[in-house]
């Protein structure tokens, strides 16, 4: 366990490197000179432009630039936003637990459909209600987020008014309005997930439903239930847990349009806020903190598979 | 990911019938692929032949007929410029079906050739190939498109460069797990043995096997590039107003969906509908290309 652990460990440094590589790399696709757009009003003073260029080392070897950037992100140092006099990371701080609460409610959605349906539909497999849940779980997956999201601020705020159409309370200060302004967003998140992991779901338990011990089961008359709860799901799920981890993962990192059409305020708004803004140093310091969300998850994803599947267990 | 088995030769001998054959006459049998793909069709006919079936100029503005809702005159309604909707929704075909399939194109051509190299050289090539494939596919995705277009600045040609690289780790992964297979199987080894360097093993014995999975993996590509364009357009970072792009058209909606909702309703069926064709035919491929036999 733990060899494999330091092996694992071994790929995640070089993977996050070459993210800091890539991510610093995106300077260098820019038109223009940032001091440029830094400057402001006070673009035509050649004092001025060289004083910020110095500021942003940008009078420096790129090999340099890239050595001091690099130092300083080891020490939490995302750089400063160039709109907001804040630090990036202090910015990242502040919409994490936003983000959180929505990835942990769309999770839950997503978990608490997509399972049982994908379950059902293997146990029922070519019956109408496998047909019927795959044609749901495959709209699920064209429909994009953002009009789905469009199409329920539509119904439910627009015609039924029943839900804010936007807007966000934090869990703490109000917990209904917190919930109520947040399911719908929740909702079209979790819906994707749900298809992705009703589709997962049903794969590993129709392999499951096929394999001898399960004709054992049935053969020396245990309960069709039991045999399909305990037998046939406990290890059908193995797979399903992995990729669930990495689903959370990708909502945590960041619901984009979802959050902008919902203005909700956490790392999907921050990014496209920091898009509109030109203020560069805020989109690196999203890309960077959403891949090192996603690696750590990845690693806690393999090691879940460790420790829930008894045959490495026992291996290792 | 497993690889198809490389023995397309006994499913040959059984049934008398070649591969590709026995592949169309299998996705032909498939009801919901064969829709897919007719819808696709709709779609690039629409995408092609817009100028001469729009019923209006997609780009006229008319003070007079302003977010008027869906009529005779304008199936789809006109918008806050008194824009015929659906000229511009069957406009707007051409923005999304280009950038899918142009950022589809230009992933597979970036990704499958380093995929393959990786996959065939092995060693240091494969270990660097694959850190960097794992560093891009560590960036999700719509974030790695959003940033690239974002420092690329806005046009509809930088957001299809910035969706290519951001699927393209997706074919390095494909093709490298691929080659790897391929290496160990004998005919490959034979290639090998006659003296053909490593590019030549990839391109004409190594390819044309894994032809079939890039096909399934390039048609499910391009459902998700398709809303990739959608996204980055209604972030207004792909094709520039007053030019026609679904994105585009969704994001202005969003002011009037008390006033106007049939502007939020039809692009937004548009980009459902081309994607859930995508998905469609993507799914009916696999299927028809897997070469196990009948389950699916």
């Amino acid at each position: 366990m733990s060899g494999f652990l330091l092996r694992r460990l071994g790929q995640v440094v070089p993977t996050l490197l070459i993210v800091s590589l890539l991510v610093f790399g995106l300077q260098q696709l820019m038109p223009g000179d940032p001091a440029l757009i830094l400057a402001g009003e006070e673009r035509g003073d050649p004092q001025v432009l060289a004083e910020i260029r110095a500021g942003l080392l940008l009078d420096r070897p790129v090999w340099e630039q890239y050595g001091r950037w690099l130092w300083r992100l080891l020490h939490g140092d995302f750089g400063f936003s160039w709109r907001i006099q804040l630090p990036v990371a202090d910015l990242i701080l502040e919409k994490l637990p936003v983000t959180a609460q929505l990835a942990a409610m769309s999770f839950a959605i997503g978990v608490a459909l997509g399972v049982p349906c994908g379950v059902l539909s293997a146990v029922w497999r070519d019956r109408p209600a496998d047909w019927a849940i795959n044609a749901v779980a495959l709209f699920g997956i064209s429909t994009p987020n953002f009009w789905l999201g469009i199409l329920m601020i539509l119904l439910f705020s627009v015609q039924l008014g029943w839900l804010p159409p936007s807007g966000y309370v934090p869990l703490w200060e109000d917990p209904w309005q917190s919930l109520a302004t947040t399911i719908m967003p929740a909702f079209v998140l979790g819906t994707g997930v749900a298809s992705v992991l009703m589709r997962h779901t049903r794969a590993a338990m129709l392999t499951a439903l096929s394999q001898d011990y399960v004709r054992t089961a049935r053969a020396k008359g245990v309960p069709e239930r039991v045999v399909i709860a305990k037998h046939a799901l406990r290890n059908a799920l193995i797979p399903v847990v992995t990729l669930g981890t990495i689903e959370f993962g990708r909502l945590l990192a960041g619901a984009v349009l979802t959050e902008q059409i919902f203005t909700i305020p956490g790392f999907g708004k921050l990014v496209v806020d920091a898009v509109f803004n030109r203020d560069y140093p805020v989109v690196q310091g999203v890309v960077l903190a959403t891949a090192l969300i996603f690696v750590l998850l990845s690693l806690l994803a393999d090691v879940l598979y460790m420790l829930i599947n008894p045959r490495l267990r026992a291996g290792a | 990911m497993s690889a198809p088995a490389f023995d397309r030769g006994a499913a040959l001998i059984e049934s008398g019938e070649s591969p590709a054959r026995r592949a169309l006459r299998r996705f032909l049998t498939h009801k919901l692929a064969v829709f897919g793909l007719a819808v696709v069709l709709l779609f690039v006919l629409a995408a092609l032949f817009a100028p001469w079936i729009a019923p209006h100029d997609p780009l006229a503005t008319s003070w007079s007929r302003i977010r008027q809702p869906p009529s005779w005159a304008h199936p789809f309604g006109t918008d806050e410029n008194g824009r015929d909707v659906l000229s511009r929704v069957l406009w707007g075909a051409r923005a999304s079906l280009m950038a899918g399939i142009v950022a589809v194109g230009g992933a597979a051509l970036i990704g499958v050739p380093i995929g393959l190299l990786a996959g065939l050289s092995g060693r240091w090539v494969d270990a660097a190939v694959s850190r960097v494939a794992d560093a891009m596919l560590a960036i999700p995705f719509l974030i790695l498109a959003i940033a690239l277009a974002a420092f690329l600045g806005p046009a509809l040609e930088n957001a299809m460069i910035a969706i290519a690289v951001s699927i393209s780790p997706v074919f390095v992964r494909l093709a490298r797990g691929m080659a790897l297979d391929a290496r160990s199987t004998d005919w490959a080894e034979a290639a090998r043995a006659l003296g053909n360097p490593p590019w030549r093993v990839g391109l004409f014995h190594v390819l044309p096997n894994i032809a079939a999975p890039l096909l399934v993996q390039s048609t499910l590509a391009i459902a998700e590039a398709i809303i990739a364009e959608a996204s980055l357009s209604f972030l207004g970072l792909g094709q520039q107003p007053p030019d026609p792009s679904w994105g585009s058209m969704l994001n202005a909606a969003q002011r009037f969906m008390d006033t106007a909702p049939w502007l939020a309703v039809f692009p937004g069926l548009a980009i459902f509908l081309v994607v859930l064709a995508f998905n469609l035919v993507g799914d009916g491929l696999r299927d028809a290309l897997d070469p196990r036999g009948q389950e699916g």
